[in-house]
């Protein structure tokens, strides 16, 4: 379609209207973490003088040093499992007949609807029962069964574009079954797989709910819930200016990951949705 | 397999004919064996874990239990569900609930469809957007919620010296209150409405455009005639996903109000009668009440969803 430059200029200001509205607040949470002193109550949207010392003091603390541990480690090892068997799942669920296979996804749709607020307070009552209760173990269990539906999703509407023809196409050629696979499939599922990491690893590391209901302590309390609790549990006097400093390197993985992979996000977000 | 075995000596020509009927289930059955080997853990890990405590919790909804009284627990049927529904607190944060699903997710529908309209059409800045745009879907619900109720807040925030409103408490009323978790709720979220929106615009043909274009249309009526139409899919679903989450709202409440000045929601009234109160009976029959409000919620979309489907269907043959 043939765009005026008119009509191009109107656009591009909608464009730049957007990004300001995208990152507006989280300038405002950065500018805030840099505020020091009366900085922080001076309804200014930015600092005065910059300081790291909000930065020194969310790292002193072993209040948020444990809990960043406990959010990386549960996040990475959650998505590690749940992206493994999401990936065996979807394969068999794009390429094979079996019975049950509605089951399988109605199951996985059922709890992405599902409150996760109903499934945390009974886990709450039968973790505490079983010794589950404020460990490691104990949140990643739900945090498996809450990322897998989705994993399960974005994956299969890929393995579903993948032209699993060629696989053939080369073993015609010469090659034997696992270099077809290794050579052909491997570099095309990749994409999919990645994507999959990633969403999975946005939904773990965004947990509030599971990290308040399931832990009492630092043992396995992960960032978002360690957040809440800094107020007036905590040693700070004023904890706002050092919550938002915690907040702003907590955001930090996500920002990267965006950065790098924007366009996979988007295309996985999508797909899951609109064909899955 | 097994009548096939089991049946008379059978004749030579039909020996022949059940023993490649049996390599072929044979075929399928490995198919199967692999299919559900491949797809059982999976398909375990997530009933294992969902599906002990929600028939945990239907159980335990029926009795009067306290954590810390176990021995006083009686079973009384469905007394807890009548407590709950005959309470006007229940139905005041079930209007709560409401109201933010309604007010967040239709802005939310507004607001998302311009941004995806802008993504669509904009030339540069695209890479620029797409970033910018996955900001607020990829941060942390707590961290969005914080900066929101700080920016808020008459003691730490910029938005009160910004429109001169002085010390205005936006966190000491209802509807102020409530009006603050929406901002938060919508920037976070309209992202993600705008990218499940942007995917069924580009399936439009820009044939479409161009025609109604030629034949006088103005914007307004391409938009309305042409292009929401032929969206309508991708609008339902958007808004499937977004009420159902909305419904749900749980964590921006608790960071910016913790459920003060009549802001509870539903998700709330469950946390906090479980985990606070240790009202684990009447807690559970929360969780189930909110667990069949969302069914009820998915179930009319869906209806609402075919019944719009097959009439579109209808329209086009």
């Amino acid at each position: 379609m043939k765009v005026s430059r008119r009509t191009q200029a109107f656009w591009i200001a909608g464009a730049i209207l957007i990004i300001a509205y995208a990152i507006i607040p989280v300038i405002w949470i950065i500018s805030l973490s840099f505020k020091e002193g009366d900085d922080i109550t001076n309804n200014q949207f930015f600092p005065t003088t910059w300081s790291w010392e909000n930065y020194k003091t969310v790292f002193a603390s072993d209040l948020f040093t444990t809990a960043l541990r406990n959010s990386v480690g549960m996040s990475l090892i959650a998505t590690t499992i749940s992206v493994i068997l999401a990936t065996l799942a979807a394969y068999a669920i794009s390429r094979l007949e079996f019975p049950g296979k509605r089951l399988v996804l109605g199951v996985a749709l059922a709890i992405t609807v599902f409150p996760v607020i109903a499934i945390a307070t009974p886990l709450f009552d039968l973790w505490r029962n079983i010794g589950l209760y404020d460990t490691w173990l104990g949140l990643i269990i739900p945090y498996l069964s809450y990322s897998l539906p989705l994993a399960v999703y974005v994956l299969a509407a890929f393995f579903r574009e993948i032209p699993w023809e060629m696989e053939q196409a080369a073993q015609v050629d010469g090659a034997t079954a696992w270099q077809a696979f290794r050579r052909v499939i491997v570099p095309l599922a990749t994409p999919g797989v990645f994507t999959a990491a990633i969403l999975t690893f946005f939904a773990v590391w965004n947990d509030f709910v599971f990290g308040i209901t399931l832990t009492s302590s630092e043992a396995a309390r992960p960032v978002p819930a360690a957040l809440a609790f800094f107020q007036g549990a905590s040693q700070f006097s004023q904890p706002t200016a050092p919550i938002a400093a915690a907040a702003v390197v907590v955001t930090i993985p996500v920002v990267v990951l965006v950065l790098l992979f924007q366009r996979k996000i988007v295309a996985g977000l999508t797909n899951g949705a609109v064909k899955g | 397999m097994s009548t096939t075995t089991s049946a008379a000596p059978p004749r030579p020509p039909k020996e022949t004919r059940s023993a490649r009927r049996v390599r072929l289930t044979d075929r399928t059955r490995k198919e199967r064996n692999l299919g559900w080997m491949l797809a059982g853990p999976a398909f375990i890990a997530m009933v294992a874990v969902t599906g002990y405590p929600i028939l945990n919790a239907i159980w335990l909804s029926l009795f009067d239990f306290r954590l810390t009284d176990p021995s006083g627990r009686s079973f009384v049927f469905l007394g807890n569900y009548v407590t709950i529904l005959t309470d006007g607190l229940f139905w005041k944060q079930f209007g709560v609930t409401v109201i933010i699903t309604v007010v967040t997710v239709s802005v939310e529908l507004v607001l998302g469809f311009a941004l995806a309209m802008v993504m669509h059409r904009a030339l540069y800045l695209r890479t620029a957007l797409r970033v910018a745009i996955l900001v607020p879907y990829g941060i942390i619900t707590v961290v969005s919620s914080y900066a929101w109720a700080y920016a808020f807040s008459n003691t730490y925030g910029f938005v009160n010296g910004l429109f001169g409103l002085g010390d205005f408490d936006w966190f000491g009323g209802t509807w102020s209150a409530l009006f603050t978790v929406c901002v938060a709720e919508i920037w976070k979220t309209t992202p993600f409405m705008s990218l499940l929106l942007l995917a069924g615009l580009a399936q439009i043909p820009d044939d479409y455009l161009e025609a109604a274009k030629v034949d006088g249309a103005t914007a307004w009526q391409r938009v309305k005639r042409v292009i929401l139409p032929n969206m309508k899919a991708a609008i339902m679903v958007a808004l499937l996903f977004r009420t159902l989450d909305a419904f749900r709202i749980f964590d921006s409440v608790f960071i910016m109000t913790a459920g003060a000045q009549s802001t509870e929601t539903l998700s709330f009234l469950a946390y906090r009668q479980t985990i606070s109160r240790v009202m684990v009976g009447l807690g559970s029959a929360v969780s189930v009440i909110l667990a069949i409000l969302v069914v009820l919620i998915a179930v009319m979309f869906v209806k609402v969803f075919k019944t719009d489907l097959s009439q579109q269907r209808g329209v086009k043959k």
